[in-house]
């Protein structure tokens, strides 16, 4: 009996040894890889888990709309039209639309802009009814699944409920004819109408040239704490204050203007860049929606992404161990930011440059052109190969109708004159 | 990103058809819909408002509910507005809407929408009016910053063990000095650029003329181990000779290091050259014997004259810095050397040190060479043949120049720093007269305490003993005045007056001799 006890205490105290040690010498160790199965996914390959079938439509959905601005190719929106031209020349696409699994329909419904270079939501749910009238009534897929083995790029600032307004776009929800559709986004936010079940959230593009036309050498000291650059105060559209970023910019500026170790303000420096790499924490607060090419390109440049947007979803969050990488802030707490930064351990800083260091990270929030394995392009065709195989609710009765063509808004069903 | 920026700051610029409430639907209506009376009257109320809005110049609503809903309780009516989120002020609002925040949230007035089923219950994230958070005291704490600080340092720390010098050799920097006027000014720059080196440093200085007190005072204070040579000949006076003691120093120092078999690569500082860090870490990659490009500042001693006006208008094509250092061909390998022209400024050079003059530097500056030691020592492990040994250099007169005399075969040495394209340190050369004197370490002893009033000064003269009761009295006064002169007038008035009293005045003024001032 006793040396039962006698040898029950001194297993535990042997295992209790074993497990310290292991954990002391996993500190010790240069952790440059993720613990746990997160960041093995970033390097899956999807050439042979998944064939894509590319809808041959005519150019007034896609090309033209490029050839005449062809400023969509360089604004945040633009993932939508080089998905286009990635999976064109693809290994994963098929010709042959009987043995695909997903089928993407190519049209630009962003690239409409004003004068400014603003994208206008209002005629892209028409120019979407019109491609899905046209694909339905040429392909009999469509109509086999009602676009539940389809999927759309809709890189727009609330996805697919094309507005820009939050709560317009609350109102309106996802287009009726996309319920069933996968939607890749770039918006991403819990519990909100605006995010399907089964969406892939993609980050906004940002373009690769440019931000390796500015990449300083590594051994640069970083002098800066804490850098933001953006507005602040959303004059034209909100005066108030109290509408545009849930008042989470203005509580910033506010708090922080005259704080040595916040380098914030709205202007446009031509060294943005050069800045945030020598920055330790890049803020990416919400702005009019949750998302912004600034978390990109805190990541590329190796910038710790201070993320204060309540419940958002960020890009490939399944992938990519943004937990790990990136500090998150609720809004309620912007006013203790300064506490909240520096009283985090030395050590757990540097474990997250580290970790943003990690090339395969910084390939997978970009879209570069010619596509390298691994990057975004490759991420969306991974999410879509982890989709698979369809359950049983895809495939639909022949004959059955699921999907309300006459549900909402009634200037959404007026034709889309090109 | 200008673009993005400017999106995101202009993105909703366009259809705001309403002037007034924010919030409201924004689409613009076209289509006129024509259902019931009850749905046009609405809309054509709203547009009623926003005209009386825009005439007013303010959202006159809030009034409206300032008045008519103030006394009726909160919750009541931010019931029936639920999309609407107000959260309460923890301190303040922007100012300018401080009263209506206090309100229940004006509706937008086409009638409040129902409420919001499509927004999920279990969503902690409202759209609509939020406050604007501000802390009671939204300035920085001091402890906080500190402790940015010292996470930026840390940062920086593992950035250089990353991607930095990875095992850096320690360096051993030789520097030729010897007390005077400017070595101060010169050596203290030189010990505070050594003290910022992060790697192992030893510090070898050789004096001319023995070990002093002046140099020992400056080079107490330095946190790097410092090795004092004494060198027993005095610094001489024409610049030409001196640049040939210099040699002879710095070929005694390296005598030591292979004496002693000091370890790391030989760097020539000189105390008045300006060094930049990076050129601590370039040094690091040199194998045996390396070469950098040398800034020459040979104008920055020299006082503006007519003379130097016109030489600077004659060489306005070659008004870039002269540098000295290797030159490479286009594959990068070493093909010669860039060395000073001297020509131009031939006649106007000093020849005594101190002379307001340029000064002209050798063909070849010492600086701009780095060794590694064991290239001095007696044995080592893979010494290349094609270098002198030291003890059959600068025997029997022979003048060594530059280090390419240690060397049988010059063409070995590697370039550095970009193949000297990269320019970091500068070899200037600004001296005091060689007779000209200063205070010994620097301190004035005993201390100017007593200022004796010069003759211009509205003091009556006062007898000796009650001049320090008059001073205590009007010190603020005395200062005054004596500011308004310039100080050289004070002080050579003062030393005037003071020879003048030095009859009448008491001991008790120390008097500022002159033998007292070396």
């Amino acid at each position: 009996m006793e040396k039962g006890i006698w040898g029950f205490t001194i297993l535990i105290v042997c295992s209790l040894a074993s497990r310290t040690e292991g954990l002391g010498m996993d500190q010790n160790r240069q952790i440059l890889g993720f613990r746990g199965n997160a960041g093995d996914a970033l390097d899956d390959d999807p050439v042979g888990r998944l064939k894509v079938f590319v809808y041959e439509l005519p150019s007034k959905y896609n090309v033209d709309l490029v050839k005449r601005d062809p400023r969509c190719l360089t604004h945040m929106f633009a993932a939508e039209i080089f998905m286009h031209r990635f999976l064109l020349s693809s290994p994963v696409r098929t010709l042959d639309s009987e043995e695909a699994d997903w089928f993407y329909v190519p049209v630009y419904p962003t690239c409409d802009l004003t004068k400014d270079g603003l994208p206008l939501p209002f005629r892209s749910p028409r120019m979407m009814r019109s491609a899905i009238q046209l694909i339905a009534s040429e392909w009999p897929h469509w109509n086999k699944t009602e676009g539940a083995d389809h999927f759309f790029v809709v890189p727009h600032d609330f996805g697919a409920c094309f507005h820009y307004q939050e709560e317009t776009a609350v109102e309106r929800g996802i287009l009726p004819l996309l319920r069933r559709a996968t939607l890749v986004q770039t918006f991403g936010q819990k519990n909100h109408v605006c995010l399907k079940e089964g969406s892939i959230v993609i980050p906004p593009y940002a373009s690769p040239q440019r931000m390796h036309a500015h990449l300083l050498p590594p051994d640069i000291p970083r002098s800066i704490f804490i850098y933001f650059r953006g507005l602040l105060h959303d004059g034209m559209n909100d005066p108030e204050g109290c509408y545009y970023a849930r008042g989470a910019r203005a509580s910033l500026w506010l708090n922080f203007k005259n704080n040595p170790i916040f380098d914030i303000s709205t202007e446009h420096p031509s060294t943005y860049y050069e800045d945030m790499q020598r920055s330790i924490f890049c803020l990416c607060p919400l702005g009019w929606a949750p998302w912004s090419p600034r978390l990109v390109e805190a990541v590329v440049f190796g910038c710790i992404p201070v993320v204060i947007a309540d419940d958002i979803v960020l890009p490939f969050a399944d992938t990519i161990p943004w937990t790990d990488i990136a500090v998150f802030v609720a809004e309620k707490d912007i006013v203790r930011l300064d506490t909240i930064l520096t009283s985090m351990p030395t050590e757990i800083i540097l474990r997250k440059q580290r970790l943003l260091a990690n090339p395969l990270i910084k390939l997978a929030v970009s879209f570069p052109q010619p596509s390298r394995p691994g990057d975004a392009f490759h991420q969306i065709l991974n999410g879509l190969a982890r989709k698979l195989p369809h359950g049983s609710s895809v495939y639909l009765q022949p004959g059955q109708k699921v999907l309300n063509w006459t549900a909402g808004s009634v200037e959404d069903t007026y034709p889309w004159e090109k | 990103m200008k673009q993005s920026a400017v999106q995101q700051s202009n993105r909703r610029a366009y259809p705001r058809s309403s002037a007034g409430d924010g919030g409201g639907v924004a689409a613009p209506a076209d289509g006129s819909v024509f259902k019931s009376p009850g749905v046009i009257f609405w809309p054509a109320f709203h547009v009623l408002c926003c005209l009386v809005s825009a005439a007013a110049g303010f959202r006159f609503s809030r009034l409206l509910f300032l008045l008519l809903f103030s006394p009726l309780a909160p919750s009541s009516s931010s019931s029936s507005f639920p999309r609407q989120h107000l959260r309460l002020p923890l301190v303040r609002q922007q100012p300018a809407t401080a009263l209506p925040s206090l309100l229940p949230p004006p509706a937008v007035l086409p009638p409040p929408p129902p409420p919001n089923s499509k927004s999920l219950a279990s969503s902690r994230v409202v759209v609509g009016r939020h406050g604007i958070r501000v802390r009671p005291w939204p300035h920085p704490d001091p402890a906080e910053v500190a402790r940015a600080h010292e996470i930026l340092a840390r940062v920086q720390q593992e950035q250089r063990l990353q991607y930095g010098v990875k095992d850096p050799r320690p360096i051993l920097v030789v520097t030729p000095t010897y007390a005077r006027t400017f070595q101060a000014l010169h050596l203290t720059g030189l010990l505070h650029s050594l003290m910022l080196v992060p790697h192992p440093l030893t510090w070898l200085v050789v004096e001319a003329g023995g070990l002093s007190n002046e140099t020992s005072a400056i080079l107490s204070s330095s946190l790097v181990p410092v090795l004092q040579l004494p060198f027993r000949e005095q610094m001489p006076v024409v610049w030409s000779d001196r640049h040939r003691l210099e040699a002879r120093m710095r070929l005694y120092a390296l005598r030591v290091i292979r004496e002693r078999r000091l370890d790391g690569i030989v760097l020539f500082a000189d105390d008045s050259n300006v060094h930049t860090m990076e050129l601590f870490d370039e040094i690091q990659k040199v194998e045996w014997m390396g070469a950098v490009s040398v800034g020459i500042l040979a104008h920055s001693a020299a006082p503006e004259t007519p003379s130097r006006k016109q030489q600077r208008e004659g060489d306005k094509e070659n008004s870039h810095l002269p540098i000295q250092g290797p030159a490479c061909n286009s594959s990068g390998h070493l093909i010669g050397w860039h060395t000073f022209n001297s020509l131009p400024y031939a006649k106007k050079a000093a020849i005594f040190v101190g002379e307001g003059v340029i000064v002209l530097p050798s063909k070849l500056e010492w600086s701009g060479f780095v060794i590694n030691s064991r290239l001095l020592w007696k044995e080592a492990e893979g010494k290349p043949n094609w270098v002198r040994d030291l003890d059959d250099v600068g025997i029997n007169g022979e003048e060594i120049e530059s280090p390419l005399d240690l060397l049988k075969d010059a063409t070995l040495v590697e370039p550095l720093g970009n193949c000297g394209k990269k320019v970091m340190l500068w070899w200037l050369r600004a001296e005091a007269r060689y007779d000209s004197k200063f205070p010994t370490r620097w301190v004035i002893d005993p201390r100017l305490e007593i200022i004796v009033p010069a003759k211009r000064t509205p003091w009556p003269e006062a007898p000796p003993d009650l001049m320090f009761q008059q001073m205590a009295d009007d010190e603020e006064h005395t200062r005054e005045h004596v500011s308004k002169k310039s100080k050289s007038s004070r002080s050579k008035n003062s030393y005037r007056k003071k020879k003048k009293r030095e009859a009448n005045v008491n001991t008790q003024v120390s008097d500022l001799s002159i033998a007292d001032v070396k």
